[in-house]
């Protein structure tokens, strides 16, 4: 194989550029009075007053992850046992909602959740005076775990299909109960999966601006709510730029403390 | 397999290589709009855009912002392809005061003799070089009378009871917003001094428990369906509103409202100036803008047009207000550029409260001690492991 | 155990649906606010096709599918096949620039190419940048890292000898990389060339902030519909959407079943013709 290494230029280039490049001039703008243009730590003195936002962000997006792995992980224990061809419908099954708009998805989710939607016209034909389902932490938390769902269950079915059984049986002539051979051989073996699909669902969470706007009450604001909102309806990137930096130092932060404690460096592709 | 393959991806490069905005041989302008704002054929009333294509063979791009605001960044973020746009009386003076508009030429829009002296030549835009107006409206509270008692309204109060918590909602853009908090400490539209904006930022803030969303166009849904009873917004549109659901209701605060002007300019940096000068005249015809203002529900700033709408609309004393109401009404001045900014921070300031719950945070830190506590237990854990077998190795070589 | 398991997976899957189901209800509810049945119609499709908006929005975002997976594929096949055979230093730096936009979230990739197309439009003196180029070269971009991802592990299970031992009998080096290695990595390409292309169909965020004007795709059009009085013609693209890719997943799954199958009926075949010939020779 003559010259293959230089074949991967062409998108190292791409990368460097479309990649590098444009985090480099999110510092630049963070760093930047956005009326002057000069050096200024201003934006990012101003995050402060953002850190309730942050705290919020990272509790919903923590509880939401956690929900979704424990809601996932029996649902792809399950599916990695079955027979490959229901294994093969199953798999399908749970990625078809991750293919099609996530955006009506969780407007169907309000329409179900609103004080006049669908499971409240059904309480109050029973006589049943209305719930607030919706405009709360819970209503973001289940638009969450609703949306982010498939990317936990897929990593986890992929890496707890490589187990070998083998090591199961064994556990259990050595004398494990079900809950030894759970926690002792299993879990430990799919962290790899575990890891992936914990960073899958936990960094858009953390990051999401459209399901707290239609879940959420006036006092939800996340994260990506002051981002959105920065660019879109008031016109001061700079803001905006200091808290995508900050953002994005969160995450990587967060995605080093699971690595480490998990204590493994795999990443496991869906 | 293979060849269905080949197959399959020629033709979809073959359709996807077929141009996505048919060309009309008259060209085409883009428009930019607010939402809910044109007459588009809905209830058998008249497709505006439509007829201006039929009549001149110019397609129009038709394209909608919920705010001022966000027109504006839209400008500003580059993407200014547009070739007309319709916003408001301060937002004009804005634009103008950063030569982001360009100048018309009326030889291209003999219709602007049509338009009322009463709403030429405004402080926005005196001479008019830059604007044509297209509606005029007033703001005012629309309730469901259903569920809101008769003795609680009359007043920008209204928004701040605290028996109809969680059924209010409120403008989404900050000019509007702040009108209504200045209306109420009875402050001045625009007034620019700094304890006033954050006096009424904190009304504002105070008001946030009650509001169960910011909005704009998303009222409509609400209001018609009862999520929300009470909202503050454009008579014109509570027009639109009481036709689906006729419990709504409106009034004009005693405090004071805002009185506006939209007007259609023409963005620097346009494609087909001409195209949009044509399609403006087309706007201030008398024919069009009664039939289009008739499905509106907003007010003309062409009397002539009246002879073309429904006479229980020119009528009406929501969509035409006496003078003696209109009194009462004050337009927005575009503000100072440090007032703006000022504005702009305290209305983030006011999107953006709604403090963390205790517990929230003190778990987190619980969270992240116990986190801790684990990594420096497993470190420990791991060196006496070691240590351990390191020990039995030394016993095990001597034997 | 088993049907505790059996029974929560399709209470989850269940969970997954229900919204779909509303939304496929509401498509024929003749009035607007999904809570109300108000009868059923058709109306809402045939409000759908008569639009010449939502359709055309359709196969804009079909087009930057298309285009952006393609572009992607072959840039990021390449780049696999060099990577491959790098030193582990170079290769592990590759890989870091690799996970960037995997780990950022896709506020802050949108973010920062919205800025860099904005910094471009300063340097270029051009007002208007955004558009149809840099919708196309924010989805490449996002896309990039999951084909490397898809075909790089195939690489590595590769047998390192095969090529060499098609060149043995008689393959220039070209023909051993196309008779050969890409038939081995064949499986990889397609999985993440079908993972980009599903990605950029219905990618919101990252489009929302590097869209311009004039080439609006899909779900950027939903979220501008989302913010006006809600449309029963969207929930019928919806449900028209949702069958066409639940049909076109279903062939797939189909006729993949149908190719493992044939492969290992030829694989027992060949087994039992070589048991044969050892029997006879």
């Amino acid at each position: 194989m003559i010259h293959t290494k230089r074949l991967a230029t062409p998108y190292i280039v791409w990368m460097v550029l479309f990649t590098v490049v444009p985090l480099g001039i999110v510092f630049y703008y963070a760093f930047t009075d956005s009326i002057t243009g000069q050096f200024t730590l201003e934006n990012i003195v101003r995050i402060q007053s953002y850190m309730p936002i942050f705290i919020k962000s990272i509790w919903l997006a923590l509880i939401s992850t956690l929900v979704c792995l424990i809601i996932g992980y029996p649902v792809a224990y399950y599916i990695a046992q079955c027979p490959p061809s229901r294994q093969r419908l199953l798999y399908l099954l749970v990625m078809l909602p991750m293919c099609i708009s996530f955006l009506l998805r969780t407007m169907a989710w309000v329409s179900l959740l609103d004080d006049t939607g669908i499971i409240n016209r059904f309480i109050q034909a029973m006589g049943m005076k209305p719930l607030p389902l919706i405009r709360n932490n819970g209503a973001v938390v289940l638009g969450m775990v609703y949306n982010y769902l498939p990317y936990m269950i897929l990593p986890l079915y992929s890496v707890i299909l490589k187990i070998d059984s083998r090591l199961i049986e064994a556990a259990q002539d050595l004398g494990c109960n079900s809950p030894q051979v759970f926690t002792k051989v299993i879990f430990p073996l799919s962290m790899p999966g575990v890891i992936s699909g914990f960073t899958m669902v936990f960094v858009p969470a953390v990051s999401t601006f459209y399901i707290s706007q239609k879940l959420g009450s006036s006092g939800t604001t996340l994260i990506g709510d002051v981002i959105e909102s920065q660019f879109k309806a008031a016109y001061n990137p700079n803001l905006g730029a200091a808290l995508s930096l900050i953002l994005m130092v969160l995450v990587f932060i967060c995605i080093g403390i699971t690595r480490r404690v998990s204590g493994t460096e795999e990443v496991a592709m869906p | 397999m293979k060849r269905l393959c080949a197959l399959l991806l020629c033709s979809v490069l073959l359709i996807s290589s077929i141009p996505v905005s048919a060309s009309a041989a008259g060209g085409s302008i883009n428009v930019y709009n607010w939402g809910q704002y044109i007459s588009d054929g809905s209830d058998g009333y008249i497709d505006v855009n439509k007829a201006f294509t039929e009549k001149t063979g110019i397609q129009v791009n038709y394209m909608t912002f919920d705010s001022n605001e966000s027109m504006y960044t839209k400008l500003k973020t580059g993407g200014s392809t547009y070739d007309v746009i319709i916003p408001s009386d301060y937002m004009i003076a804005k634009l103008i005061s950063e030569g982001m508009l360009e100048k018309l030429d009326y030889s291209n829009i003999p219709n602007y003799r049509y338009i009322d002296k009463a709403y030429r030549d405004q402080a926005y835009d005196p001479k008019n070089e830059y604007s044509v107006p297209y509606t005029w409206g007033t703001v005012g509270v629309i309730y469901n009378s259903k569920y809101v008692d008769e003795e609680d309204v009359g007043s920008w109060d209204l928004l701040w009871n605290p028996k109809y918590s969680g059924k209010i909602l409120m403008f989404d853009n900050p000019r509007d917003a702040f009108a209504i908090g200045e209306l109420k400490l009875g402050y001045s539209l625009n007034t620019e001094d700094k304890d006033d904006l954050r006096n009424a930022s904190y009304e504002l803030i105070q008001q946030k428990p009650l509001v169960q969303a910011y909005v704009m166009d998303q009222i409509f849904d609400k209001m018609e369906r009862e999520e929300a009873w009470i909202a503050p917004y454009y008579a014109g549109d509570y027009l639109l509103m009481a036709e689906e659901n006729p419990d709504l209701k409106f009034f004009f605060p005693e405090e004071g409202f805002n009185l506006f002007i939209d007007a259609c300019c023409i963005p620097k940096g346009c494609q087909n100036k001409e195209g949009a000068e044509a399609y403006i005249n087309f706007l201030c015809s008398p024919e069009i803008s009664g039939e289009n203002l008739d499905y509106l529900g907003y007010s003309t700033p062409i009397s002539k047009a009246k002879d073309f709408m429904d006479p229980d609309i020119s009528a009406s004393d929501i969509a035409y207000p006496t003078e003696e109401t209109l009194a009462n009404g004050q337009s927005f001045l575009n503000l100072s550029v440090e007032a703006n900014h000022e504005m702009d921070a305290l209305w983030l300031q006011v999107k953006t409260q709604g403090g963390v719950d205790s517990y929230a945070v003190w778990s987190m830190i619980a969270l992240v001690v116990l986190l801790i506590a684990y990594l420096i237990f497993r470190q420990i854990r791991r060196k006496r492991r070691i240590a351990a077998r390191c020990a039995r190795w030394k016993t095990d070589s001597r034997d | 155990m088993k049907t505790f398991q059996r029974s929560f997976t399709y209470l989850v899957l269940l969970f997954l649906y229900i919204p779909m189901l509303v939304l496929a209800v509401a498509s024929f509810n003749a009035g607007t606010d999904p809570a109300v049945w108000k009868g059923f119609t058709l109306h809402n499709y045939s409000e759908l096709f008569a639009d010449g908006v939502l359709l055309p929005m359709l196969l804009n975002s079909v087009i930057i599918a298309v285009l952006s997976s393609l572009i992607a594929t072959v840039l990021g096949t390449m780049a696999c096949l060099g990577m491959h055979d790098m030193k582990p230093r170079l290769r592990n730096m590759y890989m870091t620039v690799t996970n960037i936009p995997m780990t950022n979230p896709d506020i802050v990739t949108g973010v920062s190419l919205a800025l860099l197309f904005a910094f471009a439009g300063t340097l270029l003196k051009m007002k208007s940048v955004l558009g149809f180029t840099t919708l196309l070269i924010a989805h490449v971009t996002f896309s990039l890292p999951y084909i490397i991802m898809s075909v790089l592990p195939k690489l590595s299970q590769m047998d390192p000898d095969l090529q060499e031992a098609a060149m043995d009998l008689g393959c220039t080096p070209r023909q051993a990389f196309f008779k050969v290695v890409l038939h081995e990595i064949m499986p990889g390409v397609i999985s993440g060339a079908l993972m980009a292309f599903t990605m950029s169909l219905d990618d919101f965020v990252i489009s929302y902030f590097v869209y311009g004007p004039k080439f609006v795709t899909l779900p950027v059009e939903i979220y501008n519909y989302t913010k006006k009085p809600l449309q029963p013609k969207i929930y019928a693209l919806f449900t028209l959407l949702f069958m066409v890719i639940l049909l076109v997943m279903i062939i797939m799954t189909v006729l993949e079943a149908k190719d493992e199958k044939q492969q290992s009926q030829r694989r027992i075949a060949f087994r039992g013709r070589r048991k044969r010939k050892e029997v006879e020779g």
